[in-house]
C-alpha cells in the first residue's frame, strides 16, 4: 500500500508539472485553433530568465521569497514578450492561410528559439538554484512528497481556478470565449480579435515561464532543450483532456502522470511511454475530443 | 569469349605471383615492415590519422637511434576507410608487400573482418582503438592484441569495485535506453549475475529527458538495492541522484565515463558527494605521455588525435617485442609482448593471454569535496 501512494504521489507531481505547461497549449488552440509548437520554448526561456535574475540575486544576498517573487515576474514578464512577439510574427500573418501554415510556422519558430538560446547562452547544462527550500513540517513525508512536488500542486490548482474564473466570469474571459466560438462575429459585435488573441498569448506565456521556473528547480537543471520533451509530453496531455478545455488539460496530465508513474513502478520504465501513448490512442479511438472535450461541430 | 578467357588467365596468373612472392620478399628483407592500417580518409579519418602520426614520431626516433637489432624499420600505411570490405583489401595489400607487424586497424569492425587475413600469415596486429570485446576475448584472433580497454572494461571495473571493495550483494543496474548507457548495463548485468556474489534486483531503463524521476527511484527504495549502477550520461544521472535524495534515499551511485564529467558535480551540487564514476586512467602526469605530446607538437604543429598516446604505445610495445625475441616471429612476439614490461605513454604496460593489455584502461573515481578522485 506504502509503494501503491508514493506512486500515486510521483504520478500526481508529474501531472500536475504537466499540467503547468499544457494549461497554455489548451488556451491558445481553444481561441485560435493553433497548436503553439513554441510553446515548450517559452517555457524553457522562462526557465532561462528566472535562472538569471535568481543568480544574479543571490549574489546580492536577497531573501529566498523575495527571489522567487522577483525571478518569477521576471520570468513571466519576459516570456510574455516572447509570446507577444512569436504571436505577431509567425501567426498573425498566417491567420487566414490554411490550417497547416500556421503549424509549420510554429515547428519553426520551435527550432530557431531553441537554437537562439543554444548560441545566445550555452549548450551545457546548467543547475538551477533550489528556491523551494525543504519545508520543516514535510519532513516526516519527505520520502514520499518533496516541498517543490508541493509547491508544484497548489501553484497548478491555484492557476486552473483563477483561470477557470477569468474565463467564466470577466469581460475580457467573454471576450476569448466569443473569439473562440466565431472569430468573425465577435469581430462585428465589436470585440477587438487582435487584442483578445494577444492577451491570450500573454497569459498563457506568463503560465509556462511560471511553470519553467518551479520546475526547473524542482529538476535542478536546465539546458536549451528541456522545453522539446516537456512541450510534447505536455501536448499530449491536452489533447488527452480535450484540447481547448482547461480542467480537461488538467485531467489529462494526472493522467497521463499517472499512468506513467503506475506503468513504471508496476511493469518497467521501460515501457513508460509505450502506456502513455497507447493510452493516448485508446482515448482517441472512444472519445475523439478527449475526456472533456466538446464535441466539434462542423462550422458551415 | 576469347578476350575473357585471357582475362581469367591473368588474374588466375596474378594471384600466383603474388603468393609465390609474399614469403620471398618478406625473408629477403633487411628493414623491418612496420605496417600502419586504419581510417586515413573518409568521415572517420581523424579517429585514424593519429596513429600514422603516432608510427611515424616512434619508427622515426628508433630510426635515428640505429634501428631494431641492427634493421631499419620501414613505415608501410594503408587506407581501410574504416570500412570492412576495404580493410580485407588492405590487410591482403600489406601481407603482399610483406610486412611484419601492423598497427591497426581502428574501428572494431574493419579489425575484425582484416584480423583472419594476417592470422593465415602469422602476423601480428595491435590496434589503438578497437575496442569490441570479442576480438580479444573470444579465442578466435590468437594474433591480436590492443593497448585500449575493451568496451566492457568498464563495467568490468565498475562490478568488481561494488562486490569486492563495497561488498554489495544487491544491485540496482538503470540505463538511459541509449547504445552507450544500455551496452555498459547489460555488461553490469551479465557480469553481476556471473560473479555469483551479488543479485541484479532491477533492471530498466529510463526515458532521457523526463521531467520527473520519482518513480524509478521509489522502484529502487522497494527494490532494497544497496547500490544503483547507471549506464549513460550526466544529465540523466544528476536528475537520478537529486532525486534520490530528495526521497532521502541514501544508496550508493557507481557509474561510468559518461558520468564522469565536471558537470555532473556542477550540477548535481552536493546530491553528487561520494557517487562514484569509472573513468580513463589518469595519464596527464606519466612524463612519457607528456613527452610524446611534445613531439607531436613540435613536429606537426598542433596537439594530437584521438587515440594518440594508444598508437604511440602499440608502437613501442611492438618494436620492443621484436627487440626483445630477435625475430618477427609469430609466437616469439606473443611470448615477449606477454612477458616483457614496457613503459608507455599509457603507463608500464604487458599483455595477457588473450591479448588485452594490463595495464591500460579505466580507474574507479569517487566525487569528494566537489572534485573526482582517483581511488
Amino acid at each position: 500500500m506504502d509503494y501503491f501512494i508514493e506512486l500515486f504521489c510521483s504520478g500526481i507531481t508529474r501531472g500536475a508539472i504537466y499540467a503547468l505547461i499544457a494549461l497554455g497549449y489548451t488556451m491558445v488552440y481553444g481561441i485560435i485553433g493553433l497548436i503553439n509548437f513554441a510553446h515548450g520554448e517559452i517555457y524553457m526561456i522562462g526557465a532561462f530568465t528566472s535562472f538569471i535574475v535568481a543568480t544574479v540575486l543571490s549574489i546580492y544576498g536577497f531573501p529566498l521569497l523575495a527571489i522567487i517573487v522577483v525571478a518569477g515576474v521576471a520570468a513571466a514578464v519576459w516570456s510574455s514578450a516572447y509570446g507577444f512577439t512569436i504571436e505577431k510574427i509567425a501567426y498573425k500573418p498566417l491567420r487566414h492561410a490554411p490550417r497547416l501554415s500556421p503549424l509549420i510556422s510554429a515547428i519553426g519558430m520551435s527550432i530557431f528559439l531553441q537554437n537562439y538560446v543554444l548560441l545566445a547562452q550555452t549548450s551545457d547544462f546548467l543547475p538551477f538554484p533550489e528556491l523551494i527550500p525543504d519545508f520543516a513540517f514535510m519532513e516526516p513525508i519527505a520520502h514520499i512528497v518533496g516541498s517543490s512536488d508541493l509547491v508544484i500542486l497548489i501553484t497548478t490548482t491555484v492557476v486552473m481556478i483563477i483561470l477557470t474564473f477569468v474565463i467564466k466570469f470577466t469581460r475580457i474571459g467573454k471576450a476569448m470565449r466569443a473569439t473562440a466560438q466565431d472569430r468573425t462575429m465577435a469581430m462585428l459585435v465589436g470585440i477587438n480579435v487582435n487584442n483578445v488573441i494577444s492577451a491570450t498569448f500573454i497569459i498563457g506565456s506568463a503560465l509556462a515561464a511560471i511553470g519553467g521556473m518551479l520546475i526547473a528547480s524542482h529538476i535542478g537543471q536546465i539546458n536549451f532543450y528541456i522545453g522539446f520533451i516537456a512541450g510534447i509530453k505536455a501536448f499530449t496531455a491536452a489533447v488527452l483532456g480535450g484540447i481547448g478545455s482547461i480542467p480537461g488539460a488538467v485531467l489529462g496530465s494526472l493522467v497521463l502522470g499517472l499512468t506513467e508513474s503506475f506503468a513504471t513502478g508496476y511493469v518497467s520504465s521501460d515501457y513508460e511511454d509505450v502506456f502513455a501513448f497507447a493510452l493516448l490512442v485508446l482515448i482517441l479511438i472512444f472519445k475523439p475530443s478527449g475526456l472533456l472535450g466538446k464535441d466539434e461541430t462542423q462550422k458551415v | 569469349m576469347k578476350l575473357q578467357l585471357s582475362g581469367k588467365l591473368l588474374s588466375t596468373a596474378a594471384c600466383f605471383m603474388i603468393a609465390l612472392s609474399a614469403p620471398a620478399l618478406s625473408s629477403a628483407a633487411d628493414t623491418i615492415k612496420f605496417g600502419v592500417a586504419g581510417a586515413h580518409s573518409g568521415d572517420l579519418a581523424s579517429y585514424g590519422l593519429p596513429t600514422v602520426k603516432a608510427a611515424e614520431l616512434v619508427v622515426e626516433k628508433v630510426n635515428a637511434n640505429g634501428g631494431i637489432n641492427g634493421k631499419k624499420v620501414e613505415l608501410l600505411v594503408e587506407d581501410d576507410v574504416c570500412k570492412p570490405e576495404v580493410a580485407t583489401n588492405t590487410a591482403t595489400k600489406l601481407i603482399s608487400d610483406g610486412v611484419d607487424v601492423v598497427l591497426g586497424h581502428i574501428c572494431s569492425g574493419a579489425t575484425k573482418a582484416a584480423l583472419p587475413i594476417y592470422s593465415n600469415a602469422g602476423v601480428l596486429v595491435m590496434s589503438p582503438s578497437a575496442t569490441n570485446p570479442a576480438l580479444t576475448q573470444s579465442g578466435e584472433y590468437p594474433n591480436f592484441f590492443r593497448t585500449i580497454a575493451p568496451d566492457d572494461a568498464q563495467a568490468k571495473i565498475d562490478v568488481e569495485f561494488a562486490l569486492n571493495n563495497l561488498g554489495y550483494t544487491k544491485i540496482a543496474v538503470i540505463h538511459d535506453k541509449g547504445d552507450y548507457g544500455k551496452g555498459f548495463a547489460e555488461f553490469a548485468k551479465k557480469f553481476l549475475e556471473d560473479s555469483g556474489k551479488a543479485e541484479v534486483v532491477l533492471y530498466e531503463g529510463v526515458t532521457p529527458g523526463a521531467v520527473d524521476y520519482s518513480a524509478i527511484v521509489q522502484k529502487i527504495k522497494r527494490s532494497g538495492a544497496q547500490a544503483v549502477m547507471f549506464g549513460g550520461y550526466h544529465p540523466e544521472a544528476s536528475k537520478i541522484i537529486s532525486m534520490m535524495r530528495k526521497k532521502r534515499l541514501k544508496t550508493d551511485f557507481i557509474s561510468d565515463d559518461g558520468v564522469k564529467d565536471n558537470t555532473f558535480i556542477k550540477v548535481a551540487g552536493k546530491d553528487a558527494e561520494g557517487a562514484y564514476a569509472s573513468g580513463p586512467k589518469d595519464t596527464t602526469k606519466n612524463p612519457l605521455s607528456i613527452q610524446a605530446v611534445e613531439e607531436h607538437k613540435e613536429k606537426y604543429g598542433a596537439d594530437p588525435g584521438a587515440f594518440f598516446e594508444n598508437a604511440y604505445s602499440a608502437a613501442l610495445a611492438m618494436l620492443n617485442a621484436i627487440e626483445k625475441a630477435g625475430s618477427t616471429d609469430l609466437d616469439a612476439l606473443k611470448k615477449a609482448l606477454q612477458t616483457e614490461k614496457v613503459d608507455t605513454p599509457v603507463g608500464s604496460i604487458y599483455f595477457d593471454d588473450k591479448g588485452d593489455a594490463i595495464g591500460v584502461g579505466f580507474s574507479v573515481y569517487q566525487v569528494q569535496n566537489g572534485e573526482f578522485v582517483e581511488l
